[in-house]
């Protein structure tokens, strides 16, 4: 185990705390530059969209994890970056140009959501967001001249600086440097005093604002910012698949990407991305048991739901830190080895907090 | 006449979305939980019909009071094995959790061979039977659903205002340390909260099932009756009729006069003007904090 003296605020802030983490990265990014070349075609795709999911799981911890505010319609916003991406390469415009559109029209309808944030606490808020993803789902599907309704939409590959990205390496690596990229912006966004607004928004709001916080604006910054996130994860998943139809975003996908962030671990970033491992891999997972078990439960159609759910359930009662948590502990039973300690980790007993009167 | 005849059908689907928001605003009211698996039971007590009318041969008349007191105590056990243990911890993981016992739920009567991806029509002996009213319509589904909750409405309004138990319900409701302090078994009627919860979503499920049919996705309604308690207030009892009433009627009329699709979006306008005008929905309770 290696203690770390910190005796500045430079050697607080950094990113990489030491060596270790500086080599551990470095080798997953080698890992993830040089997958293409030993990793199969079906497997790439599946990785390509673990980085999708991971970026738009970067959004919903922001917002979820960080700020305390979830959001039930978080699929509408992925919709909105996709069918905005898929207009306006459409059109013809440039890759990164109709990028920065769909992140910035989903950020404004974010902004939109945010509104009633103001206003409105917990439970309602849920509502409000998931009354939201409704209608946006609704719309996608009778706006035909814009998004094809039901029978769909189809999308190019991306051309980047004119370079067509027809390729799955290619576009691989492209999926790939927007996610370090969108990581970086969590991360320092994470440690700059916005990021500890969030936080302290998320710990108590009475005791944000008391410190000079101004609710509302971080609030809706948040909203913002996650539907941003989500818009770009969107536009990449218009052009992984090539063709979107409302059915894609609809409320059982915004509970998918709620259930991905809960079971990675909420509020941390790690958590966004093993619960986008954990989203991809699951099917895979499932298939692979289903010859273990007997013909009438392994081929139902109820199998899958039923798997998540046990696994959701009991994420929330014996793991409500997600992967992460479980990596934590691992972690630190290899660090402190022959001293660990059984209650290490014990939740803490609290009393039900009246939610009426936050 | 086109509009009354609109206006009793809406009335009826309201009934049912009221009958599940009821189920949410009992629990929220108990325990501050939102529960998302509310329509699952729902559709769980339909199926618990089915299996007694079809299979065990029940008649309709023990059928029914059997389902509803064996969702009931589901209900009472999902609190005490699933809900219970995490008391206490932030909304969000209730909702999730209960998000999961949706999912458990779905994925089990799905898994059910030969039944469960089948769509079945419950075999009720007031099928079939139109009444004429002048030149109003009404199937006697729909007047079995509008006397069925108001009796419930009228049975759980005696629970609540006369006996004993309701009392100590909406004490411990209102402050629960303080009912814990004069002897209330806070934990224990939770348990009972979330049975009755249940309870009600079963009479939910049994009265829609001769309308819709009985089918393992038919919980997806519950996300409708959403709307129906924030309109009501969420923890308004009567609200959360009225506001399944609101959101029945608004849905119906909007299927008619208005163009396609808006129905589908109705309840969801209608929820985010409320939020935005009335927060706390037409008979929410306004509590301010005193520091």
């Amino acid at each position: 185990m290696r203690f770390l003296f910190k005796t500045s605020y430079a050697q607080d802030l950094r990113l990489a705390k030491h060596g270790g983490h500086l080599f551990w990265y470095g080798l997953l990014g080698v890992a993830l530059l040089s997958a293409p070349w030993f990793t199969p075609e079906y497997w790439l795709a599946q990785l390509t969209f673990v980085l999708i999911y991971a970026i738009v799981g970067l959004g919903l911890m922001l917002l979820a994890g960080y700020t305390g505010l979830f959001s039930l319609g978080h699929a509408a916003f992925l919709g909105v970056g996709a069918y905005t991406q898929a207009v306006l390469t459409g059109m013809g415009w440039p890759f990164f140009l109709s990028l920065a559109c769909a992140a910035s029209i989903s950020a404004a309808v974010g902004v939109v959501v945010g509104l009633p944030a103001m206003r409105v606490k917990g439970i309602y808020l849920g509502m409000a967001t998931l009354a939201f993803g409704f209608i946006v789902e609704e719309g996608f599907a009778r706006w035909e001249s814009v998004t094809g309704g039901n029978s769909g939409k189809t999308v190019s590959m991306p051309e980047v600086f004119g370079v067509p990205l027809d390729s799955a390496m290619a576009f691989y690596f492209l999926c790939l440097a927007i996610t370090v990229v969108c990581t970086l912006v969590i991360l320092n966004l994470l440690r700059s005093p916005t990021g500890r607004a969030f936080v302290a928004i998320r710990d108590s709001e009475i005791s944000a604002q008391s410190m000079g916080i101004h609710l509302a604006y971080y609030k809706t910054l948040s909203f913002a910012l996650s539907a941003a996130f989500a818009g770009i994860g969107g536009a990449l998943y218009a052009h992984k698949l090539q063709f979107i139809s409302p059915d894609q975003f609809s409320i059982l996908q915004s509970i998918d990407l709620l259930l991905m962030i809960v079971i990675g671990g909420l509020g941390s970033v790690h958590g966004a991305f093993l619960g986008a491992i954990f989203l991809i891999s699951m099917p895979q997972l499932i298939s692979l048991g289903k010859d273990w078990l007997p013909d009438s439960v392994g081929q139902s159609p109820g199998l899958q739901g039923l798997v998540y759910g046990v696994v959701l359930i009991s994420f929330v009662l014996f793991e409500p830190m997600g992967l992460y948590g479980r990596w934590l502990k691992v972690r630190t039973w290899l660090q402190m080895f022959p001293f660990y300690r059984q209650g290490m980790f014990k939740r803490q007993k609290s009393f039900q907090k009246s939610d009426r009167l936050k | 006449m086109q509009f009354l005849q609109l206006l009793v059908s809406g009335i009826s689907q309201g009934c049912i979305y009221g009958l599940i928001a009821l189920g949410f605003v009992l629990i929220y009211k108990a325990t501050e939980a939102v529960s998302f698996a509310q329509g699952e039971l729902m559709m769980l007590g339909a199926f618990c019909g089915l299996a007694l009318m079809t299979v065990l041969g029940f008649p309709f008349w023990l059928a029914v009071p059997a389902t509803i007191v064996a969702i009931g105590l589901f209900g009472v056990v999902l609190e005490r094995l699933v809900i219970r243990p995490i008391l206490g911890q932030p909304v969000f993981s209730i909702v999730m959790l209960t998000i999961g016992v949706g999912y458990v739920l779905r994925g089990l009567v799905t898994m059910i061979p030969g039944i469960g991806t089948e769509t079945h029509a419950l075999p009720v002996p007031y099928k079939d039977m139109p009444l004429r009213m002048g030149e109003l319509v009404l199937s006697a589904e729909q007047v079995v659903v509008i006397g069925a909750t108001a009796v419930l409405c009228l049975l759980l309004f005696a629970l609540f205002r006369y006996s004993k138990l309701g009392v100590a319900m909406q004490a411990s409701s209102q402050n629960q340390l303080a009912a814990y302090y004069m002897g209330i078994p806070v934990q224990r009627l939770n348990g009972l909260a979330w049975g009755l919860a249940a309870a009600v979503a079963a009479v939910a499920g049994l009265l829609l099932a001769p309308i819709t049919f009985v089918h393992a996705n038919m919980g997806f309604i519950g996300l409708k009756a959403f709307p129906a308690a924030v309109v009501g207030g969420f923890s308004s009892l009567p609200g959360a009729i009225v506001g399944g009433l609101v959101i029945g009627m608004v849905e119906s009329l909007s299927g008619f006069y208005l163009p396609e699709g808006v129905k589908d979006v109705a309840p969801y306008l209608v929820v985010l003007i409320m939020l935005m005008v009335r927060p706390n929905g037409l008979f929410g309770e306004r509590l301010s904090k005193k520091v």
